[in-house]
């Protein structure tokens, strides 16, 4: 889990945050400013600082924020001066943006604000729908507006060409003043505060955030355009409310509310997708009547709200459909604040002491939690002091007559204050403290230190009317503080300036108040954490510091995240604590390598020269029965109870083999089938909703497609079982301990590891070894992708793009105790999504509704319309996956949907559209929701950026040379690792390399050789990579093959493979070591999904679709046989393990087979196997050879993993 | 490649080649011929003696064929120690194979327990593991587990059945992720030169600063005068199945690797040879 911040300020405004991870306070790296109010996010966090200017802290990274700006340079043919910038007074500009209404010159651009930076100056973008055009970059059509082609042809009258140009967000590690362009007139009032959230209303664009805030004349203001490239927003609009506001919370989705002067909170209510502003309020009255709402905080299903005599409140009911929720529930404790963050957790600032306290306990059961437990995280800049506190209860008991005077005597005196600065212990610093700006004026004048600005204003501050109005109640000094806020509220009128010197008055006032109203003692010790003690040195000093704020909006706390926030430990520093992948000392250790010596040398002494002994304990058959269900094999197909044994026994080498027997009754007749586990080359585990159960495959039932299929009645009787079997497999062909750095690795599509030991045979003919023949074993962890080298390095992406490091271990997931390693297992998390369609029919009566057709599909159904899957009979996909969202409206489908997320067709199943034509009879909406695997593996996390592919070179030369691995982010982005070496495999850092467009594919040969593709399917090659130049120079376009477009690519030693997005695989002819590029690609097979280059130019795939005996799998690891150095592209196909397969990587496997073996093989390949191919596949066309058969008919209910 | 699972398999496997003798005063019909075999360390030599037994049946009288006992070099060999132990105790530095004597007449009943059947030695196997679990988990773990867990455990002994065994013991061995060890280590510290059979004192894996607790803090705490002063003369060996391990060797470590079945580090200390 990568680790996260929690953001506070304390009472001096100064900014801290403390990791997930640690146990210190650290100061904000940016500490020239004092800020008042914080709200984080992952990304960033959003600050009011003193001078009340709103201030954004983008967190950097590797990388960059970029922003394309473009620009489009027309021209029309004239038969002088043939294409020239002289158009027609009818034609757009001569420059103009893409539709050509809008004049754009290339010095019209200019940096929205002085974060940003010109990245490069202005360039023509030379390709064009995934093409390379010819130089200058121009398109050609007949006429403005058209469509544009590459090529000139006679009758091409007008051209244009793009240019482009990025700008970088500058500003990152840093608070960057949000600059505002509105109309000065227009300009909100300084704020007082601020809420960031709303990054969950929609999943795209990335980096959306909604940012409401509060000024100080009560309104509420939106910032417009807030995403991930522009992550200052564009302008503030004014939202009405019903009141004056005084605070605002915003949740990660659609929950805003926001308490008013009166004591209300309000709800925003209609906010969604579109509408990420809402549309109206509605009021949600306190708790009780006499005590209003202070400060309420909202997460994604929870509103916690602190009134006015500090009790904290739970709002009982609170989700979407409900943003109001039914009614306060009373919480434990007192306290200044609440915040709630990530994960609905909750932290606090008690009254008492201003510590800041988590809501432990708070689960998506428990939302309200157990109990508040104080962080005792120290600072940094305590650990060397020691200095024990002044008691802050005798203090403040001691003291606290004399402040509530004096703070009321600002109430009723209203000028000269500064009098009753008579309490020694009131140091002038104060001042320094952001919200106290009515003490601050009782000593405003006297203070150096403070900032002028603040003492100016406030000695200006005429005050006349509010005190005027408090003073009025001040016989009823209750009542006095509740009305004060409501005199202010008439006075919207003010001038701003004035204004927010009263509203600090408000603040400062309403403690106090309170002090002297509700309950005199304890009320009045909170106020003492602001007022007594304000010796800055003195809290310099003190172990515990004084918290104002605290947000939790970008920390992530789990029930599986150990924090160790609630003791102080000391000597440690944090990046000790650090997971790290060397070696740990322990290993290393002196004793540990004399144990292990001194067991062998007892090993050799004692049993060397006496194996002709006989053994005391002769080795017995073990055997372990139980009743499972089993898949018949014969028809009819359905589970039947089976009695199974396995039965266990040693040869006289001490090596051990395993038969496995089921028992079934056929037709009242006793009948078993058996299996030799040494043969079985993969248990798979099938987990769905309605059974627990797995697959075993020997190479018979490779080639049929065919497993046998046992169920048991138990999740942990399976994982008893299949741990038992998959230690007996390994047993009996004697694997133990990691995987070798030759491994093979493969991913289904369940996200299941497995490694397979690559035999020297696998790829060195004559007598080259069958895939179907590989033994696959299973490594704990979930995955979408992994890669790796032959330096044993190995990376992997997770579904929810997560990137991995592999660790170096074994086991995990089921693979408890002995067939997993010790250390090097962590856990590990994925979350993806699991979705079914709404369907809908038009009729002429009600318009679309859900009543289809007798013959439509169910309304609610998959994909494929043929089961029916409503949002309360879809479980997740197995019992190891919960639930973690909603369900959801999903945007993010192919074809692209209307505002409401529908679809359109004309009838069912056909190909939709995103919007609705006359000839729509049908429409269908996709529903996602999200759901979490919790698991454990050889894996660590490498945050923070998520990637899309990943790519390792397969060898270097020498072990100190950093490895070479590229990577594209989920984003698209292009990164280089920097520092990834054997005794590192996670490496360093990113490099960003640049790019016009997005990618989705990358991949390094073992001489430097980057090629990738782009999301528009256009291929690039990366020029002069080297180990002295990681990132290379820049990208040569090459040319897709004729009408395809790629979406992945891989490079061996030499060869360059690439896969098209209709499954074509596809080889690139003519490279050679002066023309890296090639020069055209050349069919290979079609129905392939991924494909695998290894170091030795060796070609594996994931095919889609493969014959079997008995049935048809989609997924299936194939290996290219035949490939030679001059018949690089191979012959024929063998088949290995599958269906339900995603990906494998073969990039490990460098174990070079015999030179002489090689070329006699080649001509024998050459003579035989293509006679075969053509006698099975002839008269398929020229594409014939080493096709992958296909027929559809088949069924495919044998196959183990479906996709 | 070495893993710490490696050392669990080393210890498990460990063998003593022993040439087994009938006493000289036994009344044989015949010669009794010597018999050799490799005797597993971590077992009982009452559990793994069965071809013994049958070994010199067949040339003794039938009313002569009663209990049978062992000893080495003129002491009687305890049954229920286990029998790594008892070599590195007995005979440690002396040549291979290991000789005993084996008896049936004058059982020496102040020195040997009776071992009538195998359920005694299943008892008394039990009994120690029950009690390293008291001493490592206030024996919520062993608690915890099924009848047929506790059978696994000795049937995996019995049968030498390593996975079998592991497959359970292991949950024995683990400690919570928060704690760095167990609550005590089980352990014994046997001494030939002394009349007490053996010291057992509760011992914590680490200290109260923090520090994991060492093979060397263990002998200094629990029996000091084994330990070789800084610039003395080494003049007793620490053994352990066979092995002296180095004195840094953390003792939690020592107990979930190199502890006997019964859950138990049974340490010998044997005075150096001197040669």
């Amino acid at each position: 889990m990568a680790n996260s911040l929690l953001w506070a300020v304390d009472i001096f405004g100064r900014v801290y945050t403390l990791s997930t991870a640690g146990q210190y306070w650290e100061l904000c790296k940016d500490r020239q400013l004092e800020f008042k109010r914080v709200s984080a996010v992952k990304q960033c966090c959003w600050g009011i600082a003193c001078d009340h200017q709103v201030y954004a802290y983008v967190f950097s990274s590797d990388v960059p924020i970029r922003y394309q700006e473009e620009t489009y340079e027309n021209q029309r043919w004239n038969p002088v001066g043939g294409f020239c910038e002289k158009l027609m007074p009818s034609d757009r500009w001569q420059w103009s943006d893409v539709s050509g209404l809008k004049h754009q010159q290339l010095d019209s651009f200019t940096l929205p604000s002085p974060h940003w930076e010109w990245e490069s100056d202005w360039y023509v973008d030379e390709n064009i729908g995934g093409e390379p055009t010819e130089k200058g970059g121009w398109t050609y059509a007949i006429d403005f507006p058209a469509t544009y082609a590459k090529d000139k042809k006679w009758n091409s009258c007008v051209r244009r060409r793009r240019w482009i140009r990025y700008r970088r967000y500058k500003s990152r590690d840093i608070w960057a003043k949000i600059t505002s362009h509105d109309d000065p007139k227009q300009l909100p009032d300084p704020f007082s505060d601020i809420s960031v959230g709303g990054w969950e209303i929609t999943d795209e664009p990335v980096g959306r955030l909604s940012v409401w805030a509060v000024s100080l004349q009560g309104r509420v203001w939106y910032r417009e355009d807030i995403c991930h490239q522009n992550p200052e927003g564009s302008l503030w609009s004014l939202i009405a409310t019903p009141g004056e506001a005084v605070q605002i919370s915003c949740g990660p989705y659609d929950l805003l509310w926001a308490t008013l002067w009166e004591g209300q909170a309000i709800v925003r209510e209609g906010i969604d997708r579109n509408n990420p502003q809402g549309l109206s309020w509605t009021i949600v009255e306190p708790p009780s009547s006499e005590n209003g709402i202070l400060h309420v905080s909202v997460g994604v299903n929870v509103v916690w709200a602190v009134t006015k005599d500090r009790k904290v409140w739970f709002r009982r009911g609170v989700n979407s459909h409900n943003p109001r929720g039914t009614s306060w529930i009373e919480m434990v404790g007192e306290m200044m604040m609440v915040n709630v963050g990530l994960n609905d957790q909750v932290w606090g600032i008690c009254c008492d002491n201003r510590a800041v306290y988590f809501r432990q306990g708070v689960t998506p059961s428990e939302l309200s939690g157990k109990m508040w437990k104080a962080i005792v995280a120290g600072r940094e800049s305590d650990s060397s002091q020691t200095s024990s506190s002044t008691s802050l209860l005798s203090a403040g008991c001691f003291f606290s007559d004399d402040i509530r005077e004096q703070t009321n005597s600002i109430i009723h005196g209203d000028a000269d204050v500064s009098s009753d600065t008579e309490s020694p212990q009131l140091d002038p610093h104060l001042a320094e403290m952001p919200r106290l700006g009515a003490v601050a004026s009782t000593s405003g004048n006297d203070t150096g230190s403070q900032p002028a600005e603040v003492s100016t204003k406030l000695a200006a501050d005429p005050l006349d009317s509010a005190p005027r109005e408090a003073s009025c109640a001040s016989d009823d000094g209750e009542k006095a503080g509740l009305e004060k806020p409501t005199s202010t509220a008439d006075q919207g009128s003010q001038p701003a300036e004035l204004q927010w010197t009263n509203i600090d008055l408000k603040e400062a006032l309403k403690k106090p108040l309170l002090s002297a109203s509700t309950f005199t003692e304890t009320s009045s010790l909170s106020s003492l954490g602001m007022f007594s003690v304000g010796d800055e040195e003195h809290y310099g000093a003190d172990e515990h510091p004084l918290w104002a704020w605290v947000s939790g909006g970008g920390c992530l706390v789990n029930s599986h995240s150990t924090l160790k926030w609630f003791t102080l430990q000391s000597g440690l520093l944090p990046s000790v604590q650090s997971l790290s992948l060397s070696i740990s000392p322990a290993q290393t250790a002196a004793w540990r390598k004399q144990i292990f010596q001194q067991l062998s040398e007892r090993t050799k002494r004692e049993l060397e020269n006496f194996r002709h002994y006989e053994q005391a304990i002769e080795q017995s058959v073990w055997v372990k029965t139980g009743t499972l269900q089993w898949w018949r094999s014969g028809k009819p197909h359905k589970w039947t109870d089976v009695r199974v044994a396995l039965e266990q026994f040693t040869g006289n080498d001490g090596i051990r083999d395993s038969i496995l027997f089921i028992y079934y009754m056929d037709h009242e007749e006793k009948k078993y089938i058996h299996v030799f586990l040494n043969e079985v080359t993969i248990l798979v585990e099938v987990l769905n909703d309605a059974k627990h159960s797995f697959a075993l495959y020997t190479p018979e039932r490779t080639k049929q497609r065919w497993p046998i299929r046992l169920a048991a009645a138990t999740e942990q009787e399976m994982h008893d079982w299949l741990a038992l079997l998959s230690m007996s497999c390994c047993e009996s062909r004697q694997i133990q301990g990691p995987p070798s750095h030759q491994a093979i690795w493969s991913v289904t599509c369940k996200g299941d590891v497995f490694v397979s030991e690559p035999s020297p045979e696998l790829e060195a003919a004559p007598h080259l070894m069958p895939c179907d023949q590989m033994f696959w074993r299973q490594i704990g962890g979930h995955l979408r992708l992994i890669e790796c080298n032959c330096r044993g390095i190995v990376w992997g992406i997770g579904y929810d793009h997560t990137a991995w490091v592999y660790t170096g271990g074994y086991g995990g997931g089921f693979i408890q105790g002995l067939a997993s390693s010790a250390d090097n297992i962590y856990m590990q998390s994925d979350v993806k999504c699991v979705y079914i369609y709404e369907n809908q029919r038009w009729n002429p009566v009600t318009g679309y509704s859900s009543r289809g057709l007798p013959t439509d599909r169910y309304m609610w159904s998959d994909v494929s319309g043929l089961q029916e899957c409503t949002k309360v009979n879809t479980k997740p996909p197995s019992p190891q996956w919960s639930w973690v969202s909603d369900w959801y409206i999903d945007f993010n489908v192919s074809g692209g949907t209307d505002r409401e997320g529908w679809q359109y067709a004309a009838d069912f199943p056909a190909s939709y559209h995103g919007h609705k034509t006359m000839k729509d009879f049908v429409r269908r909406r996709r529903w996602a929701r999200k759901c979490k695997i919790i698991t454990n593996g050889p894996w660590l996390e490498v945050p923070p950026i998520t990637l899309w592919d990943i790519t390792i070179i397969p060898s270097s030369a020498t072990s100190e040379e950093p490895i070479a691995l590229w990577a594209v982010s989920d984003k698209g982005d292009v990164l280089c690792r920097l520092g990834v070496t054997l005794q590192d495999p996670a490496g360093t850092s990113w490099l960003h390399v640049g790019t016009d467009q997005p990618f989705v594919s990358v991949s390094i040969g073992a001489c430097h050789q980057v090629w990738a593709v782009a999301r528009d399917g256009s291929t690039f090659y990366r020029g002069s990579v080297s180990p002295k130049k990681p990132a290379g120079d820049c990208w040569y376009h090459i040319p897709s093959p004729p009408k395809q477009k790629l979406k992945q690519v891989s490079v061996g030693r030499t060869s360059v493979l690439a896969v098209d997005k209709n499954g074509n695989l596809w080889y690139r002819q003519g490279i050679t070591p002066s023309y890296p590029q090639g020069s055209n690609w050349d069919h290979v097979s079609n129905n392939i999904r991924k494909v695998s280059v290894g170091p030795l130019d060796q070609v594996w795939v994931i095919a889609d679709k493969v014959q079997g005996s008995r049935s048809l799998s989609c997924g299936t690891v194939c290996h290219r046989t035949g490939v030679q150095p001059l018949e690089p592209k191979g012959l024929s196909w063998d088949y290995g393990i599958g269906g339900g397969w995603e990906h494998i990587t073969v990039r490990g496997n460098a174990t070079e087979s015999p030179k002489a073996a090689l070329h006699e093989t080649s001509e024998e390949y050459s003579a035989k196997a293509p006679a075969v191919e053509t006698e099975e596949h002839g008269g398929k066309g020229d594409h014939s050879k080493g096709m992958l058969l296909v027929n559809e008919g088949q069924e495919l209910d044998g196959n183990a993993v479906s996709c | 490649m070495t893993d710490d699972k490696d050392v669990l398999r080393d210890v498990w496997f460990g063998r003593i080649p022993t040439c087994f003798t009938l006493y000289q005063d036994e009344i044989t019909e015949r010669e009794a011929e010597p018999y050799y075999l490799l005797l597993p360390r971590i077992s009982y030599l009452t559990l793994v003696t069965d071809k013994v037994k049958k070994h010199f049946q067949k040339v003794m009288r039938q009313d002569d064929f009663t209990e049978i006992w062992f000893e080495y070099e003129g002491t009687p060999l305890k049954w229920h120690y286990p029998i790594g132990l008892l070599f590195d105790l007995h005979a440690s530095n002396t040549a291979l194979p290991w000789n005993i004597t084996v008896h049936f007449k004058n059982f020496p009943e102040k020195d040997l327990l009776h071992c009538p059947s195998k359920d005694v030695i299943e008892a008394h196997f039990m009994a120690c593991v029950k009690e390293a679990d008291a001493l490592k988990h206030k024996s919520q773990v062993i608690n915890e587990m099924q009848k047929k867990d506790h059978k696994q455990l000795w049937m995996g002994l019995q049968n030498d059945k390593f996975d079998q065994f592991w497959a359970i013991n292991r949950k024995l061995m683990e400690c919570p992720p928060e704690d760095s060890g167990f609550r005590y280590i089980p352990f014994r510290l046997y001494q030939v030169t002394t009349e007490r059979p053996f010291i057992q004192k509760l011992f914590r894996p680490v200290a109260a600063d923090g520090q994991l607790n060492t093979l060397g803090d263990l002998l200094k705490e629990v029996c000091p005068a084994a330990v070789t002063p800084e610039d003395g003369e080494k003049k007793n060996q620490v053994m352990i199945h066979g092995i002296e391990p180095m004195l840094e060797t953390p003792v939690q470590w020592l107990s979930e690797h190199m502890s006997y079945p019964d859950n138990f580090l049974h340490i010998s200390i044997i005075p150096q040879p001197t040669d």
